[in-house]
């Protein structure tokens, strides 16, 4: 592609964080922006349930109270939404996908995909291989405080590696599949694997 | 640039095109339109945004989402940005660039919070602030293919001046083609105004727009407080979740 054109007068005030920490194309936000496609779900913590899936058969599954049992996990990481903010040092607390399998009695992954479900019938997709290893948890604390309902709470998913619509709120059902399925925002032109440092922001990208 | 070969396989990339500004139009103190000049542009849906980037003199780019507020039908692309004052972009797009001032753009972005007359409705709008951008290009696009699909906006600004393409609404209304136009001013109001003064709620939502029964489809765009109010009192009446789709923009949307 030729040069991109100069902006007359532009200047821009840069990132504002450490370049190895803000990916291309980002800029640093101190606040916490909502991003959402449909309403904010109420969730009903009584008949709350988080399952995990191989195919359709069930392999496990926690009620509210059992899965606030599980061991928890903090994780304090960066988070790249695809609309361009980052978000440095965002602090989480929650159970990690690990922790949920080795839970569910599995010591792997069922299946090397998994289409994550979401109340609102949201969903997205991610490699399974993106999801252990202590690279993503389910989350139910920002900050020490409990998930609010329009940053995803009572539980969301929390893969701060990829762009944040794959940290899908309000999370109830991880289905481990054989073949990969474009989720809600993948179906709609966005980037089927969405890292940050390779800026795959759409299909094709 | 050399042909884009059409594959079966891989997607096609969305490609930064360069974008000259045509023209400048103020819509209100802190928002304005810029008319583009986009040669290779494929066309869009009303709803749909494009990513911006700006590219300083020592390189540095800036790179941010603004929705299209032309419809599909019109001969030119027109982004209508609020200049928000921490902003590193906006405050360029809608203070400094004029006519023949040139940046980047790609798209059309969005397949979900997009409205075609097909689609049918009746098609109920919720706006706040700039939140209006999205759904006039919705209300143009209906317009232009003059369709009698019956449509309701309710649009909530802080003061009189603060709303965004108020004559062309006002004409649109004016019309009589099916389509309501209801304003509510939060903050400050003219000298004998006699329209709504509050801040969008339930029973406001309930009076001015469709029954669930007539099953509208709804799209709300605003800051993420008014969006999360309105998308809670349309459920709270008994809309279905899947027909009120939502876009919400805040503070670092700029």
């Amino acid at each position: 592609m030729s040069e991109p054109p100069i902006s007359r007068g532009f200047r821009g005030r840069k990132p504002g964080g450490p370049s190895s920490r803000i990916p291309p194309g980002q800029h640093l936000v101190t606040d916490f922006p909502v991003l959402s496609a449909g309403p904010t779900p109420e969730a009903d913590l009584k008949s709350w349930r988080l399952t995990l899936e191989d195919g359709d058969s069930p392999v496990g599954e926690w009620t509210w109270d059992q899965f606030n049992a599980l061991p928890q996990t903090d994780l304090t990481v960066d988070i790249h939404c695809v609309t361009t903010w980052s978000k440095l040092d965002t602090n989480w607390r929650g159970v990690t996908i690990d922790t949920l399998l080795e839970a569910a009695g599995l010591t792997e992954p069922p299946a090397p995909f998994v289409l994550v479900h979401s109340d609102g019938d949201y969903t997205t997709n991610v490699p399974a291989e993106d999801l252990v290893d202590g690279k993503a948890m389910v989350a139910t604390h920002f900050g020490g405080e409990p998930l609010d309902p329009e940053h995803g709470g009572p539980a969301r998913l929390l893969v701060p590696h990829l762009y944040f619509w794959k940290s899908a709120k309000w999370v109830r059902r991880l289905q481990f599949i054989d073949t990969e399925q474009p989720g809600f925002w993948e179906e709609l032109g966005y980037h089927i694997y969405g890292d940050p440092w390779r800026e795959q922001r759409y299909a094709g990208d | 640039m050399p042909a884009i070969s059409a594959t079966a396989v891989a997607p096609r990339r969305l490609q930064w095109m360069t974008a000259t500004v045509r023209d400048v139009v103020d819509e209100t103190p802190r928002a304005r339109s810029l008319v583009l000049d986009v040669p290779d542009w494929p066309g869009h849906r009303a709803g749909q945004h494009v990513d911006v980037r700006l590219t300083a003199e020592d390189g540095y780019r800036a790179q941010r989402s603004y929705s299209i507020a032309s419809a599909p039908a019109a001969a030119t692309l027109t982004l209508t940005i609020e200049r928000i004052g921490e902003g590193e972009v906006s405050p360029y797009l809608a203070g400094e660039a004029r006519k023949g001032d040139q940046f980047e753009l790609r798209g059309p972005i969005g397949g979900y919070f997009i409205w075609t007359p097909d689609l049918g409705g009746p098609l109920f709008l919720v706006a706040g602030g700039s939140g209006i951008v999205p759904l006039m290009a919705m209300l143009r696009q209906r317009a232009a293919a003059m369709s009698t699909v019956p449509a309701t906006l309710l649009y909530s600004s802080r003061s009189h001046d603060d709303i965004i393409f108020r004559a062309e609404l006002e004409t649109l209304a004016g019309q009589g083609r099916g389509f309501k136009l209801v304003h509510t001013l939060t903050r400050e109001r003219p000298a004998g105004w006699r329209g709504l003064t509050r801040r969008i709620d339930r029973a406001m939502l309930e009076s001015v727009g469709y029954p669930p029964k007539a099953s509208p489809r709804i799209f709300v765009c605003g800051p993420t407080p008014l969006v999360e109010a309105a998308a809670r009192g349309l459920r709270d009446i008994g809309h279905e979740p899947h027909l009120i789709k939502t876009e919400r923009f805040g503070p670092t949307g700029t």
